[in-house]
C-alpha cells in the first residue's frame, strides 16, 4: 500500500482510532498494535497531565501520531481554545475540529468549524476538520487550509455506517485535500466500502471500542482498510443489473463470431 | 410557551386509567421503537412494565455502550454554606433546624479545593444552602474563581438565580447546574416549602429553562423521590427534560433520581421508593432520551450503586461529605442528609474497575 502524505507526514497506515468509550485504558496499546494504527485520536478534554495515573496520553505509544480534538466545544471561540490547549499540553501541531452544539445527534456545526479552521491554519496547525458532507463547506475548509477534510459517514456513535455514501463519493471526486471518513463507520465491511470508494483513511472509535474483543476488532478493521484501499487501486468492475454473455450478440461486428 | 403551561396541559391527567389500559405488547413496542413519545415513556414507567424491567435493562445498558462506552465519570460535592431561609420539611438545611451552621471562608474553600484535587478529582458540585444575606452571589462568584484554580469541570447546585446571574457564571466557564424541582405536584410542592423564597413553584419551575438559556453547557434535573407520587413526579421530570432538550438543543439535559433520605429535623411521612422503582426510573430515561446524563449519588448505598452501573448510569459522586467543610476541615457542620455510600474516590475507582468500567476523572477543560 502506498504511503499516505497528509499533514507533515507519510503514514503506512489508513486506519486512524479513537480512544474514547475503553471499559479502560490499558487496552488502548494493544489495539494500537493489532490495528497497526499510527494515528490515535485524543480529546483535549479527557488529558489531565496534572494526574499522570489517570493521564491518557501515557497509554499511547510515542511512535503514534496525536490528533488530539476538540470534542466539547460549542463554537469557533472554544474550538480555538481547546486546540491551543492542547499544543501547551504537548500533544503536537495536528488537531481534529469537532464543533457540536447539538446534543441530541452530535451534528457538527460546519460554519463555526470552517472559523476555526481558518485562524488555527494560520497558527500553523494541521487541521483536520470534522464535517457535514457539503461540497461548498469542504472547499471553504481547504481554502481556509485544512490538511484534510473529515465527513461523517453517519452520527457519532450510531454505527448506521455511510448513510451520506453520495455526499461523500463527491468530495472524493472534487476535494483535493484527503478525504477521511470519520464517524458513524459501524463494521469493518463499511471501513472496507469507503475506501473502496477512494477515500484516503477512515476513523473508528466506537465500532472497535463497543465491540465485545476491541483488539481483534482493531485488527479487523485493519483489514478491512487495506482490503478496500487495495481494490480501490485494482479498480472495481462496474456493476450491471444483468448477467452479460460472454459471447455478446454484437460481436459479430468485430468479426468475433461466425 | 413555558415549561408552566406545558405543566398546567398535563396536570389533570388520568395516570391510573393510563396504566389500567396498557397491554403487554404495547410495552415491547415502546422498548423497541426508535424514537419514543411521552406516551412510550409513561408506558415504561408504568406498574405493568415491572414485569419487563430486564428487557428494559438490557436495552439501556447497550445504547448507554454506544453513547457513552464503559465509562463512569466521577465527581464530589463540596458544601460551602449551609445557611438557609427556607423552612422546607424534608430538609436538614431547614431555617428552624437548630444545627451548627457554618459559611466557608475563601481560604477554607481553597483547603477544601486541595483536599479533594489530592483525590485526582477535577470534578466537583458546589453546593449551599438558600441564603442570598450569607451565601450573596458575589460570595459565590468569588468561591467558584478559587475552584477554577483545581477544577476543570464545575457545577453548582445552589438557589435559584435569575437569568443574567446564570449568563455571569457560565461566561466564567461554569459548566451546569443541578436543579431540583423536589415535586411537581403543586399543591404538594406547597405544603412541603412552608416559607421562603423557595416557596415561589413556577419560579423554581422555570429555572431550568433560565439555565438553559444562560449559555451553560449542562443542566440536571429531578425530583425528590418520595415526596410525591413516584410515577407522577418521574412523568413530569421526563416531560421536563424533553421540553428542554428539544427547545435547547445545545444543552446537555441530563437527571438525577434522588430517593429521600433521613435528616436532622424531619418528622415528614414520606411515600417508600423500593429499589426497583428506582431501577425502572433509570431505564425508562435511558430508552426515552439515550444520550441523557444519569447522575447517581450516594443516597443509594454502595450494593445498589454496584449494581445500577451497567444500567445506563453515566455520573457518580464519591468520596462524599456533605457537611460544609467536610473535606479538609476539622470544624464541620452538620450534614444536609446522611450518605449511605461512604466510599472514597480510590474504592468507587476500585468497584467500578470491577464490574468492567473505566472511572473517568477529568472530561472536560475550562478554556
Amino acid at each position: 500500500m502506498e504511503p499516505l502524505k497528509i499533514g507533515n507526514k507519510e503514514l503506512g497506515s489508513r486506519l486512524f482510532i479513537g480512544t474514547g468509550k475503553y471499559s479502560t485504558n490499558s487496552i488502548i496499546p494493544n489495539i494500537i498494535k493489532e490495528s497497526e494504527a499510527q494515528v490515535v485520536t485524543v480529546a483535549v478534554r479527557r488529558v489531565d497531565t496534572s494526574n499522570p495515573k489517570e493521564n491518557i496520553l501515557n497509554v499511547i505509544p510515542s511512535t503514534c501520531t496525536l490528533l488530539p480534538n476538540t470534542s466539547g466545544a460549542r463554537n469557533a471561540e472554544e474550538a480555538i481554545r481547546i486546540a491551543r490547549l492542547a499544543k501547551a499540553a504537548g500533544c503536537g501541531s495536528w488537531i481534529k475540529i469537532e464543533v457540536i452544539s447539538d446534543n441530541k445527534y452530535l451534528l457538527p456545526n460546519n460554519n463555526e468549524t470552517i472559523k476555526a479552521t481558518d485562524v488555527l491554519a494560520k497558527e500553523g496547525f494541521q487541521v483536520f476538520p470534522y464535517m457535514n458532507p457539503d461540497l461548498y463547506d469542504a472547499k471553504r475548509l481547504v481554502d481556509a487550509g485544512a490538511a484534510a477534510v473529515m465527513p461523517l459517514g453517519a452520527p457519532i456513535g450510531t454505527n448506521k455506517g455511510l448513510k451520506t455514501e453520495e455526499m461523500i463519493r463527491i468530495l472524493i471526486e472534487e476535494i483535493k485535500a484527503p478525504i477521511i471518513v470519520d464517524a458513524g463507520i459501524g463494521r469493518p465491511s463499511h471501513a472496507a466500502k469507503a475506501m473502496e470508494m477512494g477515500a484516503a483513511a477512515v476513523l473508528v472509535n466506537t465500532a472497535i471500542a463497543s465491540s465485545h474483543d476491541p483488539i481483534r476488532m482493531g485488527s479487523a478493521f485493519k483489514h478491512a482498510v487495506k482490503a478496500g484501499r487495495e481494490a480501490y487501486y485494482a479498480g472495481l468492475g462496474s456493476i450491471n443489473t444483468m448477467g452479460e454473455a460472454s459471447s455478446p450478440l454484437t460481436g459479430f461486428l468485430d468479426g468475433r463470431s461466425e | 410557551m413555558n415549561f408552566y403551561d406545558v405543566y398546567q396541559s398535563y396536570k389533570t391527567l388520568d395516570f391510573d386509567a393510563f396504566f389500567q389500559k396498557i397491554t403487554d405488547s404495547e410495552i415491547l413496542e415502546a422498548i423497541n421503537k426508535d424514537n419514543k413519545d411521552i406516551w412510550d415513556f409513561l408506558r415504561l414507567l408504568s406498574p405493568k412494565a415491572e414485569a419487563f424491567l430486564e428487557p428494559m435493562a438490557k436495552k439501556a445498558h447497550d445504547l448507554t455502550i454506544q453513547h457513552f462506552g464503559k465509562t463512569i465519570t466521577l465527581y464530589t460535592p463540596i458544601y460551602i454554606s449551609n445557611y438557609c431561609d427556607n423552612i422546607c420539611l424534608y430538609c436538614g438545611y431547614s431555617k428552624e433546624n437548630k444545627i451548627m451552621r457554618k459559611q466557608l471562608s475563601l481560604e477554607e474553600i481553597e483547603q477544601e479545593a486541595k483536599e479533594i484535587h489530592k483525590t485526582g478529582l477535577r470534578h466537583i458540585l458546589v453546593l449551599t444552602g438558600e441564603s442570598r444575606r450569607k451565601a450573596s452571589f458575589n460570595y459565590i462568584v468569588a468561591s467558584l474563581n478559587i475552584l477554577k484554580k483545581y477544577f476543570n469541570s464545575i457545577s453548582i447546585e445552589i438557589y435559584a438565580l435569575k437569568q443574567e446571574e446564570y449568563t455571569t457564571l457560565a461566561n466564567m466557564g461554569i459548566r451546569g447546574v443541578t436543579l431540583y424541582q423536589e415535586t411537581y405536584n403543586e399543591l404538594r410542592y406547597d405544603a412541603l416549602h412552608v416559607e421562603g423564597p423557595k416557596k415561589n413553584y413556577q419560579f423554581r419551575l422555570e429555572t431550568p429553562e433560565r439555565v438553559c438559556m444562560s449559555g451553560m453547557e449542562e443542566l440536571n434535573i429531578g425530583v425528590l423521590l418520595g415526596l410525591s407520587n413516584f410515577r407522577k413526579d418521574t412523568f413530569f421530570t421526563a416531560l421536563h427534560g424533553k421540553y428542554l432538550q428539544d427547545k435547547y438543543i445545545d444543552v446537555e439535559v441530563g437527571f438525577s433520581v434522588p430517593r429521600i433520605r433521613p435528616c436532622a429535623g424531619s418528622t415528614l411521612t414520606f411515600n417508600e421508593i423500593t429499589d426497583k422503582n428506582i431501577v425502572q426510573a433509570i431505564l425508562a430515561y435511558r430508552l426515552y432520551m439515550p444520550r441523557c446524563g444519569i447522575n447517581i449519588s450516594t443516597r443509594e448505598n454502595a450494593m445498589m450503586r454496584n449494581h445500577l452501573i451497567p444500567l445506563g448510569v453515566t455520573k457518580m459522586s464519591a468520596g462524599v461529605c456533605t457537611e460544609v467543610g467536610g473535606h479538609a476541615l476539622t470544624v464541620k457542620s452538620e450534614s444536609q442528609f446522611s450518605i449511605s455510600d461512604t466510599r472514597t474516590v480510590q474504592e468507587m475507582m476500585k468497584a467500578i474497575r470491577k464490574q468492567g468500567y473505566d472511572s473517568v476523572l477529568k472530561d472536560w477543560s475550562l478554556v
